[in-house]
């Protein structure tokens, strides 16, 4: 019983994990019709930023905020410098970001080394707690209330705000955005901004859940975001949280009750099945 | 008819010919190749350099002739790696043998992953082939049952004689160039067939495709395991030319390194991503040695560090095609032929 | 004479490689309804698209005495646009409220007007706009149009398209109630209601102006209108509001 605990709640976080790197991913798909190759790029960076922070004693909090903020400037370049001046044409916006996703890696592995560097986690989030039985690291909870957080403040922001607004309408129709007489670029810059954000604080806390930082987590946590964001169907956020709990929990099990890497498997045979029967994805989203 | 007519329809075959002659030369081509052309250090890179314009051209056939942005190319081209050395391996088979089930491997491979990823289409079809790689890579990585030798990679053992050792080189660079020019015939004839014609439907405006009746599905499909296929007979060339697999080929990096080869060269076009693969391939292995070599060890580190490391500039050089030079390298004469003409005009 | 409020020449639009508009010109003058009309696949979605800046086009688009082919969609709007898109352009996720609200630019939207006009819209506000009627879809697309004090112009492409006669007639009372306020340039294949709303008439051919004038006088001349319009041998339209009449058929 314990066991099961254990691999439920760190499913659950790595599923957190996920959900941040594929919400950001998905609105940026569902507005842009670009698929961000550089988000791990903005992964990494996040994580470097808060292990170089964490490393010069800003105390963990305070790490992640610095962490958080120099992945959303980064993924606010981004857009600026690279995807504005390649709008309608899609294809090319995926090439650049396919060239900063190689670049950027590159770069940090240059500047601090290929091999991982330990993380300084903080000693309250160090330990672990007793859940029915199971002694659980702490870190998981943080990961799965950051994603929480991060779920709820999107549905405000998507459904309360104006600017939610006019994201949700630009995922169904951009052009007739722009004839209601509204600049759906800043959307993008927008959404490029609240992506790179959550990817950075993905990035963060991949360090304190793995303990390490290293150049190349940001490509593979990217490749599930991707999965996950399929499942989910294209552009959707609630899509998405479902879709990145299924995943993690699957993925975690069947690492646990067969042979290791079996779990990363079976996700992608579901993501197979689940396209064979329904080629729109759990929600129904054409893509 | 007079020689420029003659060199214009006929250059391929020149080209071909010398590159069959070019193990006998003695030629140093000093700042391009470490040794003479003829010694074994050229002639491995040449053959790695014609396998990977190859493998590029192959690829080609989805992303520029079917519009299809695969990103899970690297798979075919590993099944075909890993597959022929595990029947050298661990069934001992013979090579011949064992290179045509690798290559069949592979071919089954495309035709199942492609049935399936193909019920997509776009971004969601990058996504899904993007999974499947993964997955295979992965696999290989965890090294299931000790096979495939994980992070280590697999050395191949029963090789044929004469297709082993330094003072063979020369075997394999032929055997790369005759893959490569397999290559090119299977794609130039596909491209041709009344099937390529409805590829470049697909790839223009798919709905116009199936306003006509067809369905895009089956030809898009011939066209994924066609790639697959050309892409797993370049893994087998591969294990030759190396001695055997490694896992940085199942990778997702292989792939979009593909994808660099085809768009810096120009995709779409018969010769673009051959060349593309080729100075892709070349960069690599100069700027990684540069990278290791005393000129680089001398400069500040603001230049040191990002020149050390050859995937940062071949990422900031994807960045700049992109923007600067759309049509690849394939594309250049063109352009200058326009602004030449532009030119022209204004004086 | 007074420079009209929309002022279009000679506007080009390529798409795909195909060449759509080879020249349009037409006039909006600042009050009352313009029609434009033509055959099916004439070219009137493309030129409305055009003033528009949906498609890329060239030539010469004044609006209010400035230049606008050079802007965006976005910046050509809200220099005081209203647009009935030919498909509705409805979001269908979003609520009947947020549609409106997404549409509003003016600090006092006009939503009693909006109301007035539909009343559905407002018992509606809240349903999701994909799962309404196309009428009421097709009000949505209005009242978005007319939510705005500040627009001195709205384009309406085929706003009775496919409706049944009740709410054709809701539409039409509706424009004419917008026209006392606000110039309207109207795509129409609905004769009797050109001929209740219009004040003056352009006709596209091919993708080129072939007749501007007033449109009492087209609809008078049986002949021009069964050569420009491709109207059936019945040259009296009939004065009440029918069914869409289509113009010919391709
Ligand atoms: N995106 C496009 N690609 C190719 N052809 C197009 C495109 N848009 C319009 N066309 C063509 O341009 C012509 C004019 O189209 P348009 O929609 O402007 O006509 P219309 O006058 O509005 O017709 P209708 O009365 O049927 O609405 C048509 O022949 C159409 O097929
Ligand atoms: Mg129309």
């Amino acid at each position: 019983m314990s066991t099961v605990v254990l691999l439920g709640v760190t499913g659950l976080g790595l599923g957190a994990l996920y959900f941040l790197v594929a919400s950001g991913l998905s609105l940026i798909f569902g507005l842009m019709d670009v698929l961000n190759f550089a988000h791990g790029a903005l992964l990494s960076v996040g994580a470097y930023a808060t292990w170089w922070a964490a490393s010069h004693s800003f105390g963990f909090p305070l790490a992640l905020l610095f962490g958080t903020a120099v992945g959303t400037l980064a993924a606010v370049a981004l857009e600026l410098g690279l995807i504005r001046p390649l709008y309608r044409r899609p294809r090319e916006q995926v090439l650049a970001t396919v060239g900063v996703g190689l670049a950027v890696p590159a770069l940090l592995s240059a500047i601090w080394g290929a091999d991982a560097r330990t993380f300084p986690v903080p000693a309250a989030l160090a330990g672990t707690f007793t859940l029915l039985g199971a002694s659980v690291p702490v870190n998981r909870l943080v990961l799965i209330g950051a994603a929480l957080v991060v779920l709820l403040a999107l549905r405000l922001f998507l459904g309360r705000t104006r600017h939610g607004l006019v994201v949700r309408a630009g995922v169904e129709d951009r052009a007739m955005v722009t004839a209601l007489g509204i600049d759906v670029r800043r959307a993008f810059t927008l959404v490029f901004a609240i992506g790179g954000a959550a990817a950075a604080l993905a990035g963060g806390l991949a360090g304190l859940y793995f303990g390490s930082v290293d150049p190349t987590q940001g490509s593979a946590l990217l490749i599930f975001g991707f999965v996950v964001v399929v499942m989910g169907g294209l552009g959707s956020v609630g899509g998405a949280a479902v879709a990145c709990v299924v995943v993690g929990l699957v993925q975690q099990f069947a690492n646990y009750y067969s042979t290791a890497g079996l779990g990363d498997l079976s996700v992608v045979v579901m993501l197979a099945v689940l396209l064979l029967v329904r080629p729109s994805g759990l929600t129904g989203r054409l893509a | 008819m007079n020689v420029p007519a003659l060199l214009r329809r006929w250059w391929p075959a020149l080209v071909l010919v010398v590159l069959v002659l070019l193990p006998y030369s003695a030629l140093p081509l000093p700042g391009l190749l470490d040794g003479p052309i003829g010694s074994p250090g050229s002639l491995q890179l040449l053959a790695l350099c014609l396998v990977f314009g190859a493998l590029a051209t192959g690829y080609d056939l989805l992303l520029g002739r079917t519009g299809l942005l695969s990103f899970g190319h690297a798979l075919y081209f590993a099944a075909g790696t890993y597959a022929t050395g595990l029947l050298l391996t661990q069934a001992g088979l013979n090579f011949w043998l064992a290179a045509a089930l690798g290559l069949l491997a592979g071919l089954a491979l495309a035709a199942l992953l492609g049935s399936v990823s193909l019920r997509m289409t776009g971004i969601g079809f990058a996504m899904v082939t993007l999974a499947f790689a993964q997955a295979g890579s992965i696999l290989v990585q965890r090294d299931p049952g000790g096979v495939t030798g994980g992070e280590e990679g697999l050395a191949a053992t029963g090789l044929p004689a004469s297709l082993v050792g330094i003072q063979h080189t020369a075997n394999l660079y032929w055997i790369a160039l005759a893959y490569l020019v397999v290559t090119l015939a299977a794609v130039q004839w596909a491209v041709r067939s009344p099937i390529g014609r409805v590829w470049e439907g697909i790839r223009e405006n798919e709905r116009r495709v199936e306003v006509l009746g067809l369905r895009p599905y089956g030809f898009k499909l011939v066209a994924f395991v066609l790639a697959g296929a050309l892409a797993a007979l370049g893994g087998v060339v591969y294990l030759l030319l190396t001695g055997g697999a490694t896992p940085q080929t199942t990778t997702s990096d292989f792939t979009l390194s593909l994808l660099v080869m085809v768009v810096l060269g120009g995709s779409g076009t018969r010769w673009g991503p051959l060349v593309g693969g080729v100075l892709y391939t070349w960069a690599e292995h100069r700027l990684a040695s540069l990278a290791g070599s005393g000129t680089i060890a001398g400069l500040p580190s603001v230049l040191r560090v990002p020149l050390s490391q050859p995937l940062f500039l071949l990422g900031v050089l994807f960045v700049i095609i992109v923007y600067a030079l759309p049509g690849g390298v394939a594309g250049l004469p063109a352009r200058l032929r326009i602004r030449a003409v532009s030119r022209g005009a204004q004086a | 004479m007074t420079s009209p409020l929309l002022g279009v020449r000679d506007l080009r639009v390529v798409v795909g490689g195909r060449h759509i508009l080879h020249g349009v010109d037409l006039d909006v003058v600042a009050a009352g309804v313009t029609a434009l009309l033509g055959r099916n696949g004439a070219g009137k979605t493309t030129t409305v698209r055009g003033i528009l800046g949906l498609v890329p086009r060239s030539g010469s688009v004044r609006y209010d005495g400035d230049e606008t082919v050079a802007l965006t969609t976005h910046q050509i709007v809200r220099r005081g646009i209203g647009y009935v898109p030919e498909d509705r352009g409805v979001f269908a996720a979003l609520t009947v409220a947020e549609n409106l609200r997404l549409a509003e630019r003016d600090p006092d939207p006009a939503y009693g007007l909006v109301h007035e006009l539909f009343p559905e819209l407002k018992q509606r506000a809240r349903q999701a706009a994909g799962t309404l009627s196309g009428g009421q879809q097709q009000m949505v697309a209005i009242g978005r149009a007319l939510l705005n004090r500040g627009n001195r112009l709205i384009i309406a492409d085929e706003p009775t398209k496919g409706l049944a006669p009740r709410v054709v007639t809701e539409v039409a009372v509706a424009l004419e109630r917008a026209a006392q306020a606000v110039p309207i340039l109207l795509v129409e294949q609905n004769l009797a209601l050109v001929r209740r709303l219009a004040d003056h008439c352009v006709v596209l051919a091919d993708g080129r102006t072939a007749h501007a004038g007033p449109a009492a006088d087209l609809l008078a001349d049986a002949e021009k209108s069964r050569t420009l319009l491709g109207v059936g041998r019945r040259a009296d339209v009939p004065k009440d509001l029918v069914g869409p009449e289509s113009g010919g058929d391709h």
